[in-house]
């Protein structure tokens, strides 16, 4: 319960300077923002109008407890560009980047897996080397151009994926398939090449611990060794990894969304980017920030509920 | 097998480095010489596939792929190198810093360390390019900012390490000043880790710029980037698909060298590691 509460109040923290960093940044913004957003055209009284709407003219402190209160409440004040409120831009965005951040996991965990646990089993041999060799290459090849090498030798020659756009799961579940499939591949393909490197290890490292020479001595066979205790061990230090992973997937989506014209959050993201919408890429950096930094709370807490060795640190 | 292990860490060194002294002499050539002006339009030749006039192709302005290529060798490496300095410099100095005073320092520095790790990576970096605006050095400055929480970590537990050593201490004792105990006595001890780790920065480094550029924030055009390049072959990848595969190999041939080499200088410099 101890540790419980200690990483809980370091939770807390995180997220406190999380928002400080996200709010301060935008703080030391070359120049006057009001300017920048309005472009050189504008006139002093549509620069004031704007200020007293963003309530820039108010102190820094006041600002920034207000951005708070609307971060718990939702209220993420209004995108500029698309003048609607942030909260219901993202709403509308979340669905298709939570697909495909689900999909890309589950093809990761469904990969990689049983690749490691193969390669474990042939530790050295040329099968084992080969996967290596395979994923080292699959952790240098930048995403996006992954993605453009699916549209071109499986997007093109199957008609069944749509190399662009997304297709609601309401509409048809194989139509949203369709639409997310590829995206979800690029992601997760380098996110197989880290993980199966972990599973590899993990895996390993069990196999030469004395209980595995124990219940082999005892005569059990070697896929009830493998499946029901070296994974099980194996999978404690698997889970640590996999929070590292899920960041990744998050960050994958945004590059993604735009390989494959996926209209999600990391596009909206590029959008308020491009057009200078500051409140909208502080609220999208905050929510997307949180969600990771919650989602690794959380595989914490299961860590330790898991191997209760963690707790005593 | 331990033949093949032993020939497998020789590979990963005679690779890196090659592939790596290759890049540099590409990109040292291309200060003086470059086949093409890297930015003359030749509209008639547009999109010309690989010849022995045109290596790589045109691209859509009849601009010569292999010249652009090489130019943006520089672009590549003087992103990596400006991240690698701003990382591991104010890495080094926040993680040296806490673990050598340790105390509330530490506690404080981590802390915020923590909190910049927290965020995914090219969320931060897109956050801060948002902020200060596009183009090399931003890039360079965001990818560097990214960099500094893990190189600080590192940097910090083997200041943690070393810093009740009894050469630490004789150092104390005749009276070394502590600045000089710092970078003088533990650095030197601690730079094999800190070197991998700027290894693989350097790698991620080109990565997230190819990608920053891809998405249109990170090196501006007329300057080629290979990130940018990628973005506008997308256009032309059924009509011109030879385009997308000069930028594209170059990033994973170069990212994958120094890889190879990160590893086999952990492998070196760190024996049990094997």
């Amino acid at each position: 319960m101890m540790y419980m509460i200690r990483r809980f109040i370091l939770l807390m923290t995180t997220i406190l300077l999380v928002s400080m960093i996200t709010f301060g940044v935008f703080q030391i913004l070359p120049g006057d923002p009001v300017r920048t957003m309005l472009g050189t055209e504008a006139d002093a009284t549509q620069i004031e109008n704007l200020r007293s709407e963003l309530g820039l003219d108010r102190p820094l402190y006041e600002q920034y407890t207000d951005w708070i209160k609307g971060l718990l409440t939702g209220e993420l004040g209004h995108s500029i560009r698309f003048s609607m409120p942030v909260k219901d831009l993202l709403l509308d965005r979340l669905p298709v980047t939570m697909s495909l951040a689900v999909l890309t996991l589950t093809i990761v965990l469904m990969v990689s897996l049983p690749l490691g646990m193969f390669a474990a089993r042939r530790q050295n041999k040329l099968s084992d080397v080969s996967l290596s060799t395979l994923t080292q290459i699959g952790m240098a090849v930048p995403s996006f151009w992954l993605g453009m090498m699916l549209i071109l030798y499986v997007g093109m020659q199957f008609s069944f994926f749509k190399i662009s756009g997304y297709i609601p799961w309401s509409q048809s579940i194989a139509g949203a398939l369709s639409t997310l499939i590829l995206p979800a591949l690029t992601i997760a393909i380098p996110q197989i090449a880290v993980n199966f490197r972990y599973v590899r290890t993990a895996i390993l490292e069990q196999m030469q611990l004395d209980y595995v020479r124990t219940i082999r001595s005892k005569g059990m066979s070697e896929r009830n060794v493998m499946y029901k205790h070296v994974l099980k061990n194996a999978m404690i230090p698997i889970l640590t990894v996999f929070g590292l992973i899920m960041a990744e997937v998050v960050a994958g989506t945004i590059i993604v969304e735009q390989v494959f014209s996926l209209p999600g959050v990391g596009q909206l993201l590029i959008t308020a980017i491009s057009n200078r919408d500051f409140p909208l890429v502080q609220g999208i950096v905050m929510y997307i920030t949180v969600a990771v930094v919650v989602i690794n709370f959380i595989v914490d807490i299961l860590y330790s509920v898991l191997d209760p060795r963690i707790r005593l640190r | 097998m331990d033949i093949v292990k032993r020939y497998m860490k020789n590979i990963n060194l005679l690779i890196g480095l090659l592939v790596i002294v290759g890049f540099l002499l590409v990109m040292i050539t291309s200060f003086f010489y470059t086949p093409y002006d890297v930015n003359m339009m030749n509209i008639p030749e547009k999109l010309h596939s690989p010849s022995s006039k045109y290596l790589f192709g045109t691209d859509e302005f009849g601009r010569d792929i292999f010249s652009r290529m090489m130019k943006g060798t520089q672009t590549a490496f003087a992103v990596g190198l400006l991240t690698v300095i701003i990382g591991t410099s104010f890495g080094i100095l926040i993680g040296g810093l806490a673990g050598f005073l340790g105390g509330w320092v530490d506690e404080l520095f981590m802390r915020l360390m923590d909190a910049l790790m927290a965020f995914p990576g090219i969320i931060l970096a897109l956050m801060l390019v948002a902020v200060f605006g596009p183009g090399v050095v931003n890039t360079a400055i965001a990818l560097g900012v990214i960099a500094i929480p893990a190189i600080s970590r590192i940097a910090r537990s083997g200041f943690v390490q070393h810093r009740d050593a009894e050469y630490v201490l004789a150092a104390k004792l005749i009276g070394v000043k502590p600045y000089n105990i710092m970078f003088r006595h533990i650095l030197p001890n601690i730079s094999s880790q800190i070197i991998v780790a700027a290894t693989v920065t350097f790698a991620t480094a080109m990565l997230a710029e190819a990608a920053l550029s891809y998405l249109g924030l990170g090196v501006q055009p007329p300057n080629p980037s290979w990130g940018r390049m990628l973005k506008d072959s997308q256009a032309y990848l059924v009509k011109a698909s030879w385009y997308t595969f000069a930028p594209g190999g170059a990033i994973t041939l170069l990212v994958l060298g120094l890889y190879m080499l990160s590893n086999a200088v952990r492998d070196y410099m760190d024996p049990r590691s094997k």
